[in-house]
């Protein structure tokens, strides 16, 4: 299937990207950009929040309880109140986000068994508030069953055990690290970001310039055409992978767990999808603006739908009926399982067959649309 | 007898409701040089579009080269040059990558034709000038050399001199008979009258109808009825009013320092008289040759 035409095609191709600085920064630094963005600022791991406590007890026993919250690795108690003006105050400039409240009376109901604290959260920001409800109520919860250990055998039986404990295993990802999560994801959306955005635009930019039509006027088949337009951004749509998957690999310690060829084969699955819809939204857009809204207006909905940013699982009925449309959804799942657990085709067959289909699909209509012909 | 290179009949193009080309017929035989002259709009560019597959005809039919030009448009393609009103040129590409690119997609690695067309437009010595710093003069005979690139007995020129200074535009004139006497057909679009002159056969159209199809002299003989009168008058306005106003007057049009009057029964004296009484001071009237500038006019009313 190769000949001198595609050939010429590719080569002319390169030659431009590699003159043009622009696209060539696009395509070097943007995957590298939003790695570390995506690796440090996206991270959904709750730590240090920023803790006030208003101990109106101070005893020894109070005492014991802030070190309990201290020694959760969740909590820095920042600040020191007296009154619930000087809390409401910090809630409101952000200054801290949760605030335990001790009573006076804490030791001595301590003793009798009935003891409470208050904790107020600033549920503003969901996900600190709901790291911040769970880990407070486990710490509280911790410390009490403690605080009966102690009692019971102070009293001189032997201390119960609980009835139900419930013992956690978390696999492939232990300490529950969101660069794994968001790494893989990465490479999904650098691969329908980038590559459908410089496909359109390089069709577009054809047409902007009168060449296409030079093109058209020459024996070349539009398959040819379309091949040697898309071949170079498959290229660099692999190196991008690479690229990706070894700063996640070395610098985020993501593992690769997964088979090197799966990983290829099924990036060139997805390839195929985000390269027909570059292809289409060039046969839909007369300008270069009018091409990278047209992508845009693909890969946002896209993106939100695939499962990167929020759970299919907590999306509402119809929405996840939709996100069943969208190649990036079954990419997204095969990555992340090649990489983080390490499984086989099995596993993954039937978005393997999604991806196959979607490709041909989309690749396919793009391509009938893209005819030798102006009108 | 040979077969016409093109054969036009009836040619239609619409676009909604506007008539872009209009039941046009010609034809163009091997080895001339027929000129298309018309201004933007009258179908000109549409007319080679459709002779080059790349828009559907609404009605009629053509051949080039005894191709269909819709159904065969490939085997077209394949064998004719075209140059289009964008020189389609890779702005950040060199002459040579340029010249190479075109060459491969044609199926043409050789280096040496290559560098034949290169000569053959005048480009030698700038291959590796990236063309975007290039003049419109040169950035046009690469253009014509991408057309020339794989050796067609057929080019079509598509306002080929748009934008191009004077001494370029000839010296494309100049390159373009070379090409005839080597037995190359062409069909080119201008909107310059003078261009027109040097066409072996000239096409006058407008509003999407060929208007008229034939030699320069010809065109002249046939289409202007009467003689051509350089009227030098003062002041100008005033004699266009008059003269336009004169029975068997045909056309009365202002040319620099002068009108020129068309007209197959008004005479010289008649004119002095008519001017002179009406107080116009009148320098002299002196019979002109009739030009393809007349011709269109004439045939525009």
């Amino acid at each position: 299937m190769f000949n001198s035409r595609i050939f010429s095609i590719i080569r002319k191709e390169f030659l431009q990207i590699f003159r043009d600085p622009r696209t060539l920064a696009m395509i070097i630094i943007m995957p590298i950009m939003q790695l570390f963005l995506l690796g440090y600022a996206a991270t959904t791991d709750v730590k240090n929040i920023s803790m006030t406590v208003w101990d109106q007890s101070k005893t020894i026993q109070s005492r014991n309880l802030l070190d309990a919250f201290r020694a959760a690795d969740y909590f820095v108690i920042e600040h020191s109140v007296g009154s619930l003006e000087e809390y409401q105050a910090l809630i409101e400039s952000g200054d801290t986000r949760v605030v335990l409240v001790i009573p006076p009376d804490y030791d001595r109901r301590l003793i009798e068994g009935n003891a409470q604290v208050l904790m107020v959260l600033d549920g503003s920001d969901a996900t600190v508030g709901a790291t911040a409800l769970s880990t407070a109520r486990l710490v509280g919860q911790a410390y009490s069953t403690k605080i009966m250990n102690e009692q019971t055998s102070l009293a001189g039986r032997a201390a119960p055990s609980a009835p139900v404990e419930v013992r956690t295993q978390v696999w492939y990802n232990p300490d529950l690290n969101s660069a794994y999560f968001n790494i893989p994801g990465v490479i999904g959306m650098i691969l329908s970001f980038i590559t459908s955005i410089l496909t359109a635009t390089t069709i577009v930019r054809e047409r902007e310039r009168g060449t296409i039509e030079q093109l058209i006027v020459t024996p070349i088949r539009s398959w040819e055409l379309i091949a040697g337009k898309l071949l170079p951004y498959v290229i660099l749509g692999f190196i991008e992978t690479f690229e990706i998957l070894l700063i996640g690999h070395w610098w985020f310690g993501v593992p690769i767990r997964g088979s090197g060829g799966l990983i290829i084969l099924t990036s060139g699955l997805f390839l195929m999808s985000s390269l027909g819809i570059g292809l289409l939204a060039s046969t839909l857009a007369n300008t270069q603006q009018e091409a990278m809204m047209t992508v845009m207006m693909f890969n946002l909905p896209m993106i939100f739908l695939s499962g990167f940013f929020f759970p299919i699982a907590a999306m509402p009925k119809f929405l996840q009926i939709v996100s069943y449309a969208i190649p990036l959804r079954y990419y997204l799942t095969i990555i992340r399982s090649l990489l983080i657990k390490g499984v086989g085709l099995a596993a993954i067959q039937s978005e393997v067959i999604a991806l196959i289909i979607f490709g041909v699909v989309i690749m396919g209509a793009a391509s009938l649309r893209f005819r030798k012909r102006l009108d | 007898m040979i077969e016409p290179v093109i054969v036009v009949e009836n040619l239609t193009r619409r676009f909604g409701d506007f008539v872009a080309v209009d039941h046009i017929n010609f034809e163009v035989q091997a080895g001339e040089v027929v000129g298309y002259l018309g201004p933007n709009g009258s179908g000109k560019t549409t007319t080679i579009r459709m002779l080059l597959g790349l828009l559907k005809p609404s009605d009629g039919k053509a051949t080039v080269l005894g191709y269909d030009v819709f159904k065969q448009s490939e085997e077209i393609r394949a064998r004719v040059g075209y140059m289009s009103q964008k020189f389609a040129i890779y702005d950040d590409l060199t002459t040579l990558e340029n010249l190479t690119f075109y060459g491969g997609v044609y199926g043409i690695n050789d280096k040496a034709r290559i560098q034949r067309t290169l000569e053959l437009v005048g480009l030698k010595g700038h291959e590796n000038t990236l063309t975007k710093d290039m003049s419109t003069g040169w950035r046009q005979r690469l253009s014509l050399g991408i057309a020339l690139v794989h050796e067609p007995k057929l080019l079509f020129l598509d306002e080929p001199t748009s934008g191009v200074d004077p001494t370029a535009r000839r010296a494309f004139w100049d390159l373009i008979y070379e090409l005839a006497e080597g037995g190359v057909t062409i069909l080119v679009t201008t909107h310059y009258m003078d261009e027109a002159e040097y066409c072996e056969r000239v096409g006058v159209m407008r509003d999407g109808k060929l208007l008229a199809l034939d030699t320069p002299t010809n065109l002249k003989k046939s289409i202007i009825i009467g003689d051509v009168w350089e009227v030098y008058t003062h002041p100008l306005e005033r004699g266009v009013e008059i003269l336009s106003a004169m029975p068997g007057v045909e056309r009365v049009g202002l040319s620099g320092d002068h009108l020129r009057v068309i007209s197959s029964q008004v005479k010289q004296d008649a004119m002095q008289s008519l001017l002179s009484r009406a107080g116009l001071r009148v320098e002299k009237i002196e019979k002109g040759e009739p030009t393809l500038e007349d011709v269109f006019l004439t045939l525009a009313r």
